[in-house]
């Protein structure tokens, strides 16, 4: 018994990530938080997307279910779980069960070396980008697999669209992520990191994020991933997997229920985990902003209070929309359950301020509030812009992103060798 | 399959490619229930991979025998009919009936009511080219100027609740003349609109016509010369953008609309982009239309004498006007009785859907959406 106290206890205050650590009970609830808070971002997004989404069409979105529709996604969710679970009589059976297993393993796996903090990972690989871009290319394995086993013209379509794109757009992606690889190796020692940890402390030990490394080449590294990660995400205007204007609904057409639904959380949990390689590779992962410029006490109590100020400003924002709701009798409970949600995001809020929690927490919320930026960009997108036709697709992913991905690579590397062998010999 | 070659337009002389690495040609059923065909057109494609080898449009889902019914009732219970054809440019069929009748009785509508006439269908043709615009670019995959489109087409769709009480299909006028006087304000309404409207086009405007995936998208797709329009048939903004300077309101002026000065706007390349903004100039010319006529509407009597019971002279008439998306036709044979012997309409959709061919041939799939959108059909007027 003691042994097993003394083994959770073991990786208390360490300052690794509990996979480097081995400390397997550690892990186990790491993997427990991050898929918990990767559920519960899909289902914020959901809500978010529809809303944002609304408001920028002139619209207002779902109102009805709970306050201002907060409770939207949890009815669908209840929905999609209840609805019959529909397989095509031609389908091959077994294909077309496994494919959504496959995605959302794709999807999901990923988050085993997205590091949320120094420490709060679930383990650290000393090859996690590789690992990264490897496993989250499988998915395209389960849309092709999706698109085959439904035997309908239409996903066969879906799927071939889809196949082809994530394949050309992760050459282009490669080798942005390669350069910027590349400038974790502008050290004393001269040795680089493929480690997700080691990269943002590289970017903490160079004092900037490589987006704004060589400028512009990190920026123009960081906006041919910026694109190829909405293609290879299969989001607009690169949705022609799901065109659903041309194609009813690509891959997933023959899809319903709660398999659906896999399909469904995988593209959202997708879009987390490239948006996680972005911010770690260019934006500086957990790093607050200016960790180097503004460091002293005071700034790094203001920057701590920052996951508390942003609770507090949602709590604020539910409880004046609480106010604005009708006086109606009919619209009590909907008043009382905004006044609800927001008193426990303020005590959320109240919880963040106290310093144990923050020193622990702001890394966290550093990375959340990056990504949150690039979930906004998603939602943006498909709002503004009409879809890419395949040919032309094809034609930006192999003429434009790969040769200029190309150059930035050969560009970068050019730099990095002159900056160490002449600037600072 | 190799059949189907047969049961292609005649128009298109060159075969269709040998596919490449022969590999066999998938059949897809496109339709009667998809999100991007406008209602239950079904497009039978022939592709190999993504590329059309060919099509074949299958109508009929929407069928209602409007004209068959017309022979069973009298000239004026089949007034409200025609709305059901085109029923997002329901004015303009109405307008057309009426003229058609009022040719065959030999009468003329006052000029006041003229005015309104024109007022209403040219609020008509802004509200059809705004639902276009909107379904056009949804099928691309823009998915917010349907919103904005819809709002705005609103505020003219409240104009025509105030006027005669429906919004969609509105059987606004009657032979002769038209049943209600307009309300109080009505002309301040229609001006406000105008002037709420005519920024309202340059922020679609901003939206589309210099977006690089819109521009990639539409130009150099389903490119149809006037030529081959004008041996199909097509009329309307697709054949004006492929060059043809052909405005029945211009050619062959019906109405009152001698008296108004606008322009014909034309395309030079005839591609789906080029559609796009002839469309979009014609929405700036109904707004300088309308202004012209709600400035210089006059007092008077809306309604001609008409008898009561209409029995028109035996012979027959066709009379045609410029409805949003082309040349809308009435043909009727009267025998004297109360109701027309024959009544045959020319819908503009479904003479311009026989191009749908060969605007697709060779494009992608997506291109197959993109065209079928830009050539603006409503199949309850192609399937009347």
């Amino acid at each position: 018994m003691t042994q097993i106290i003394q083994y959770i206890q073991s990786y208390l205050g360490s300052d690794q990530t509990p996979g480097a650590a081995g400390n397997m009970f550690w892990a186990l609830v790491y993997i427990m938080l991050v898929f918990a808070g990767l559920s519960v971002a899909v289902i914020a997004m959901n809500w978010l997307e529809r809303k944002i989404l609304a408001h920028m069409q002139v619209r207002l979105g779902p109102m009805r279910v709970g306050p201002h529709g907060l409770l939207q996604p949890i009815a669908d969710a209840i929905k999609l779980l209840l609805k019959e679970d529909i397989m095509p009589a031609e389908a091959d059976g077994f294909v077309f069960w496994m494919a959504p297993f496959i995605v959302v393993l794709a999807a999901f796996t990923v988050f085993v070396v997205v590091p949320f903090g120094p420490t709060h990972a679930i383990t650290d690989m000393n090859i996690g980008i590789l690992f990264m871009l490897g496993v989250s290319s499988l998915s395209v394995l389960g849309i092709v697999m999706a698109g085959w086993a439904s035997n309908s013209h239409y996903p066969l379509i879906g799927a071939l669209r889809s196949s082809a794109q994530m394949v050309s757009y992760e050459v282009a992606m490669g080798l942005a992520v390669v350069s910027a690889v590349l400038m974790t190796s502008l050290n004393a020692e001269g040795t680089g990191t493929l480690s997700m940890i080691g990269i943002v402390q590289a970017q903490l030990a160079q004092g900037e994020w490589f987006i704004f490394k060589f400028f512009p080449l990190g920026l123009i590294a960081f906006f041919i991933f910026a694109v190829a990660m909405v293609a290879e995400t299969n989001r607009a205007p690169f949705d022609l997997a799901e065109a659903e204007s041309e194609l009813t609904a690509g891959f997933h057409t023959e899809y319903s229920g709660f398999r659906w639904s896999l399909f469904f959380l995988a593209e959202y949990s997708a879009m987390i985990a490239v948006s996680s390689i972005a911010v770690t590779l260019w934006l500086g992962g957990w790093l607050r902003p200016f960790p180097n410029l503004l460091h002293n006490a005071t700034w790094d109590l203001v920057f701590s209070l920052f996951p508390g100020v942003t609770f507090l400003l949602f709590a604020a924002m539910c409880f004046y929309n609480a106010v604005r709701m009708p006086k109606h009798p009919l619209f009590r409970i909907q008043t009382i359950g905004l006044a609800g949600f927001g008193v426990v995001l303020g005590l959320i809020g109240l919880v963040l301020f106290v310093p144990a929690v923050s020193l622990r927490v702001q890394d966290v919320f550093w990375f959340a509030a990056k990504v949150a930026g690039f979930m906004y960009m998603y939602i943006w997108y498909r709002g503004t812009f009409p879809r890419y036709r395949f040919d032309q697709l094809m034609q930006m992913g192999w003429k434009v992103l790969l040769p200029m991905g190309l150059g930035v690579l050969i560009l970068t590397a050019s730099v990095a060798l002159l900056q160490q062998r002449i600037w600072h010999p | 399959m190799t059949d189907r070659n047969s049961s292609l337009s005649p128009l298109d002389l060159e075969t269709p490619e040998k596919p490449f690495l022969d590999a066999n040609e998938l059949v897809i059923n496109m339709g009667p229930q998809h999100p991007a065909t406008h209602g239950v057109l079904r497009v039978i494609l022939r592709l190999d991979g993504e590329k059309v080898l060919g099509l074949e449009c299958v109508i009929g889902y929407l069928h209602r025998g409007v004209e068959k019914i017309g022979e069973h009732r009298t000239y004026t219970m089949f007034n409200p009919y025609v709305d059901r054809m085109d029923y997002v440019a329901a004015v303009s069929n109405g307008m057309g009936y009426c003229e058609t009748v009022e040719k065959l009785l030999n009468v003329e509508a006052p000029p006041r009511a003229q005015h309104v006439r024109v007022i209403l269908t040219e609020l008509n043709r802004i509200a059809s080219h705004q639902l276009w615009l909107g379904t056009h670019a949804l099928d691309i995959g823009a998915i917010t100027p349907l919103f904005y489109t819809f709002r705005d087409r609103e505020e003219i769709l409240k104009i025509y609740e105030k006027y005669c009480g429906a919004r969609l299909t509105t059987h606004a006028f009657r032979i002769g003349g038209l049943q209600y006087e307009t309300y109080n304000g009505f002309e301040r309404e229609v001006k406000n609109f105008l002037d709420f409207f005519r920024p309202k086009i340059d922020e679609y405007e901003e939206l589309l016509t210099t977006n690089r995936i819109w521009v990639e998208r539409t130009r150099n797709i389903g490119v149809i010369s006037g030529k081959d329009c004008i041996a199909l048939g097509v009329t309307g903004p697709v054949l004006r953008a492929s060059g043809v300077k052909w405005d029945l309101r211009k050619a062959q002026p019906y109405a009152n609309y001698k008296d108004f000065d606008f322009d014909i706007p034309t395309g030079q390349n005839g591609d789906t982009y080029d559609r796009y903004l002839v469309r979009m100039a014609e929405m700036r010319q109904s707004v300088r239309i309308i202004q012209q006529a709600v400035d210089a509407l006059p007092e008077g009597h809306i309604m001609a004498k008409v008898p009561k019971v209409m029995k028109p002279p035996a012979g027959e008439v066709y009379h045609s006007i410029e409805a949003p998306k082309g040349e809308l036709g009435y043909f009727i044979v009267s025998d004297g009785s109360t109701q027309p012997y024959r009544l045959r309409v020319r819908p503009p959709s479904f003479v311009n859907l026989q191009a749908l061919d060969v605007m697709c041939r060779g494009q992608l799939v997506a291109d197959v959406i993109a065209v079928i959108g830009t050539l603006d059909i409503v199949l309850g007027e192609v399937d009347r």
